[in-house]
């Protein structure tokens, strides 16, 4: 029997194709908007606070005026810290999950104990990183142990991450080149790593922006809400920005009236976050062209 | 070298993909200097067989293999066998030709590279020499720090190749080199074969019967996984023994 053409249901499948790529649009457009108000209410309240003072000098008169210098400097020195101190191990243990393991239980505990990392609240971090960093291996409240607590926090998503980007590698290239008699290591090191380079400088700029913008993770291991003097070793306090807000936003002694101090110190964080986003994602496109030929 | 001397022997190999069997008591050898072909249709074994040789078949995990293989006097299964230098000395050319993400010389060279040969003169030197052996060094010889995907397939198999040949196997393992090429670099690659068994012994999979009539010294038919029959080439295709081969060849199926 034939089947003949249905014009009409064909016209209603259409007309419903459109429909759902208008709500999948919007859906996305509200993402946009999303950033956009955020950003408009950060600019619209605390441009007035931005100026060349504001970003080289400390604050004066308990904090209703001056500068953050030193939350711009805290906030840097305690995310790279915990870049430096995760990204080798968390990019070793991605290797090794991804390339030595053979599957099997322990492979599968050690998996487990990745993603229920991801799932620890970070003031559940904060209360870690004191108890252990902090007392236990006595760094006291320092850049140290704040970054430490930072870079454990970055674990996963920089495991996920390089995992994702090793995966991603053909096998096609491990094969050709143990085919000419190198090491496992050889190829992981000249040829796999280098090939997942992309991927794995995404998830370390997911990482180091998160951290930077966590305030639970560092309230009690690194960041103080005042330091008259600015950092000169690991083993000092330092102020951060993102405690910054929110010491003036709910204990300072003049909330309100240091409203636009709040703002400017957000708007500061989001530029540099989006500022670290911006050139990661630069390079990592780079690094593309250069492999895809 | 005697020209009838044998480089690789199989003793009744059987090897295995978790529970299922895919290579049944395979027994055969290969002479030196030589060009075997192996045919047969798709799915019966002869790339797995091929990958056997050079122990290739060990990254996939949950395999078994029972038997020997002999590459001359060595015991290629043996536990105390150092399997690194085993795929130095039987190199391998893929079906879909994968060269590295670098430069053109880098990829002929990563192979020095790994095996400690770094002084740059007599790395380059050979670089020269393998792209030659591949016939395809007047192409790239002025482009050799251009990325290598850049080139076409069939240069790119042909660089494959000379990545191959700059570590100076003995044994060049071919897994239907040509299928994805155009009928021009698939003749290109046919008279690189026949120029190279004076220096390498060649196995060749394939499923081009014509290519295996063409190019190929011996030829080995298999089918579900078993050798059926295998001999001088010219024999094979115009007198085989076994009705199964003959069906094979003449298209009856497969």
């Amino acid at each position: 029997m034939k089947i003949d053409i249905d014009q009409d249901y064909h016209r209603r499948k259409k007309a419903a194709q459109r429909i759902a790529f208008v709500i999948f649009r919007s859906a996305a457009f509200i993402n946009g908007i999303a950033l956009f108000i955020i950003l408009y209410f950060m600019v619209a309240n605390g441009w007035q606070a931005i100026s060349w003072e504001f970003l080289t000098r400390p604050p004066v008169d308990s904090m209703t005026r001056g500068g953050i210098l030193p939350c711009i400097i805290g906030t840097f020195a305690l995310s790279f810290g915990a870049i430096i101190a995760a990204l080798p191990i968390g990019i070793a243990s991605a290797i090794y999950l991804n390339e030595y393991a053979t599957q099997g239980r322990a492979i599968r505990i050690i998996r487990l104990g990745v993603t229920s990392l991801a799932g620890v609240p970070s003031v559940v971090f904060g209360l870690f990183g004191l108890a252990f960093f902090v007392v236990i291996l006595k760094m006291g409240v320092s850049i140290m142990a704040g970054a430490l607590t930072l870079g454990v926090m970055s674990l996963p998503v920089i495991i996920g991450a390089t995992e994702e980007a090793l995966k991603a590698v053909p096998n096609t290239f491990r094969e050709a080149s143990l085919g000419l008699g190198a090491t496992k290591w050889q190829t992981i090191w000249r040829i796999v790593l280098p090939a997942a380079l992309p991927g794995i400088l995404t998830g370390s700029i997911l990482g180091l922006s998160r951290a930077a913008g966590e305030t639970a993770p560092i309230m009690f291991t690194g960041a103080v809400f005042f330091t008259p003097k600015l950092p000169q070793s690991l083993f000092d306090e330092v102020m951060a920005l993102p405690y910054h807000i929110y010491v003036l936003a709910t204990a300072g002694t003049n909330i309100e009236e240091t409203r636009h101090l709040q703002y400017g110190t957000a708007l500061v964080l989001i530029a540099l976050v989006l500022g670290m986003n911006v050139i990661a994602i630069f390079y990592r496109s780079r690094l593309r062209r250069r492999l895809t030929g | 070298m005697k020209k009838n001397a044998t480089k690789i022997t199989v003793e009744k190999l059987n090897f295995f993909y978790g529970k299922e069997q895919a290579l049944f008591d395979i027994s055969l050898e290969f002479k030196t200097n030589a060009i075997t072909a192996l045919i047969g249709p798709s799915g019966c074994g002869k790339s797995t067989f091929l990958r056997c040789l050079n122990r290739m078949n060990d990254l996939i995990p949950y395999t078994r293999v029972e038997g020997a293989v002999r590459l001359e006097d060595t015991d290629i299964y043996s536990s105390d066998l150092d399997v690194v230098i085993l795929r130095r000395r039987v190199g391998m050319v893929f079906q879909k030709p994968n060269p590295f993400p670098k430069s053109t010389f880098d990829n002929v060279a990563y192979g020095l590279w790994v095996n400690g040969i770094r002084n740059k003169r007599f790395v380059a030197q050979r670089v020269e020499q393998s792209l030659q052996q591949a016939a395809l060094w007047d192409e790239v010889k002025d482009r050799l720090d251009e990325s290598a995907l850049g080139l076409s397939g069939g240069q790119q198999q042909r660089l494959c190749l000379a990545r191959a040949l700059a570590v100076q196997p003995e044994v060049v393992l071919m897994d239907e080199p040509c299928s994805a090429l155009d009928p021009i670099a698939t003749q290109k690659i046919e008279e690189l074969m026949v120029q190279l068994k004076e220096n390498y012994t060649i196995i060749i999979v394939t499923h081009n019967m014509q290519q295996a009539a063409r190019v190929s010294d011996e030829t080995a038919f298999f089918y579900i996984g078993k050798l059926i029959e295998k001999g001088h080439t010219d024999a094979l295709f115009t007198r085989p023994r076994l009705k199964q081969t003959e069906d094979y060849i003449t298209g009856r199926f497969g």
